[in-house]
């Protein structure tokens, strides 16, 4: 069942068109991510889903609901964290959560979730003496307070240090198996791939891929790269004309051999038929940041 | 603490209602943790008036004041002292600085409508300056000026006073684009809504024509229809009149420009 309905969502702020005609479904329960460049439009897409934002056309649903229309009864099941906002200065941690608390019909216990996102040492720390980290983790348990069944995460892990990201995608994938479906905005890949069920890649203000992390790389056609050394002179020729090989690369004695499918698989053979011993193996699957960059490149040049 | 994780659409009371009590006190703490506008809105119109009044002079009547005391004079006019602080200073700033960091617009995206904070805030403020009404109001009788004689007419004149204050604060936090310039219009309008209220040349003393000016404005309005039911009259139609014609326009041409985001 779909949770979150976008069709045909068009947005411009004055002469320029941030999205066009921008379509995506999210299912109940899963964790779906929108990533894309600065400026594809994704932070547009997702406020037109939170009801933030009015869109020129096209139709928003959200559990059903209008998110413009209908919001009185759609905010307080959904939870939404802001990636440019701020709270009262001198507001301190449990204040400010308590206060959020009493926003919602049906509020999760604040001290549960202080515990739960690292913040029981700030309880009395004001907003303004906290690290950049402890201000993230407070915004995403204030998009929690509310006991929400679908979360908006823009740019979560942003502020965070190495361990701060870890730790937030565990809690990510707590928020998931308690069955609240998680809408992620982000251009870290590595968050998507370990987090995403499904991720829709914007550029421009279009979308031009959806799928899971596995099909967006399958579907920007970047396979992955086989380096060696070979002990004894090779033909690049042959290598080149190889099933599912898209480039040969000699440098410094070192052969880097890209391509998709089975291609690996190819190589080794001919290695293993011609006698050829190699030294210096390396095999890397090109990773989701391969495929953002080959989806997305285009706008780059 | 009983319930752990509510499930239940279990509510004790109806969740606006006690949206705006929790931000009225959250509002009330941040207050409080700001000394410097808590003591000049809360403890210093009282205090100038002890000051003042421990000087023999100043408790002397005199026939060029109408038959009254300096101390006399300066009473409403530290009454409206914090209304005009409030109003015209910390609400402008306030809200330009929230709107800055993106406070109203976190509070948006809940299920509380921003507006909620003007249901927690006006009150509060209306709160604070009546405290600080009521400590002028107590010591008088130490320093020979009598309480208010017309205490109903007094209660209307603050009353209108507050809305007109607070309406133009409003205006004002409407019209500024920013933190810094919210701090600029409300220092801006502060100190000449101080010069007409005459806490600098008590308006007794004012050449006639700044006295009619002073008349039209919200602290001059707001000054003599205090001093009127202080001194048993009840307070001149066209004082009150004027406060509510501030309050009126103000509020609502701030209800219509007044920008979350």
């Amino acid at each position: 069942m779909a949770v979150i309905e976008v069709a045909g969502l068009r947005k411009a702020y004055g002469r320029r068109q941030v999205l066009e005609d921008v379509s995506f479904s999210v299912q109940r329960g899963e964790v779906f991510g929108l990533l894309g460049p600065n400026g594809a439009g994704k932070t547009t897409a997702v406020e037109c889903c939170e009801g933030l934002r009015r869109a020129d056309a096209g139709t928003v649903r959200v559990l059903g609901l209008d998110p413009l229309r209908d919001r009185a009864a759609l905010r307080p099941r959904v939870g939404i964290q802001l990636q440019q906002a701020q709270l009262q200065g001198a507001l301190r941690v449990g204040e400010a959560l308590e206060l959020y608390a009493a926003f919602y019909p049906n509020p999760r216990d604040w001290r549960e979730l202080l515990d739960e996102w690292g913040l029981a040492d700030q309880v009395r720390t004001p907003f303004d003496k906290l690290s950049g980290g402890q201000k993230q983790r407070l915004f995403i348990a204030l998009a929690l307070i509310g006991n929400p069944e679908v979360a908006f995460l823009d740019e979560l892990t942003t502020a965070l240090d190495p361990q701060g990201r870890r730790d937030t995608w565990e809690l990510i994938r707590r928020i998931r198996d308690e069955g609240v479906t998680v809408v992620l905005v982000s251009h870290f890949m590595d968050e998507v791939e370990a987090l995403c069920d499904r991720a829709a890649v914007l550029d421009g203000g279009r979308i031009v891929a959806t799928g899971t992390p596995a099909e967006l790389i399958a579907r920007s056609g970047t396979g992955g790269t086989l380096g060696f050394r070979p002990t004894a002179p090779l033909d690049l020729g042959r290598l080149a004309a190889l099933r599912g090989v898209t480039g040969v690369e000699e440098r410094d004695g070192r052969i880097e051999v890209t391509g998709t499918g089975d291609f690996a698989d190819e190589v080794t053979g001919l290695l293993a038929r011609e006698g050829i011993v190699v030294t210096g193996l390396r095999i890397r699957e090109h990773s989701l940041d391969d495929a953002y960059l080959a989806l997305t490149r285009h706008d780059a040049a | 603490m009983t319930e752990t994780r509510s499930t239940g659409p279990t509510r004790r009371t109806a969740p606006t209602v006690n949206a705006v009590r929790r931000l009225a006190v959250a509002e009330a703490r941040l207050f409080l943790r700001d000394p410097l506008t808590a003591f000049f809105s809360l403890g210093f119109p009282v205090a100038l008036l002890l000051v003042l009044g421990s000087v023999p002079s100043l408790r002397k009547t005199s026939p060029d004041m109408h038959g009254m005391s300096t101390i006399q004079l300066y009473a409403p006019i530290l009454a409206v002292f914090t209304l005009m602080l409030l109003g015209l200073n910390a609400l402008p700033s306030l809200l330009a600085a929230y709107r800055e960091r993106g406070v109203l617009r976190r509070m948006s995206a809940s299920p509380v409508r921003p507006a909620l904070l003007f249901g927690a805030l006006l009150p509060l403020y209306l709160a604070i300056a009546a405290g600080s009404v009521l400590l002028v109001v107590l010591a008088g009788p130490v320093l020979g000026v009598a309480l208010p004689k017309q205490p109903l007419g007094f209660l209307l004149a603050f009353l209108l006073a507050a809305a007109a204050m607070l309406s133009v604060g409003l205006l004002l936090a409407s019209a500024v684009p920013s933190a810094k310039a919210g701090n600029a219009v409300g220092a801006l309008a502060f100190f000449p809504m101080m010069f007409f209220s005459g806490i600098w040349l008590p308006r007794e003393f004012m050449p006639g024509f700044l006295n009619r000016i002073g008349d039209f404005t919200p602290s001059g309005a707001a000054v003599q229809t205090l001093q009127d039911s202080w001194n048993g009259h009840f307070p001149h139609i066209v004082g009150l009149l004027t406060l509510a014609a501030y309050a009126l326009l103000a509020g609502g041409a701030a209800a219509k420009l007044f920008r979350w985001e």
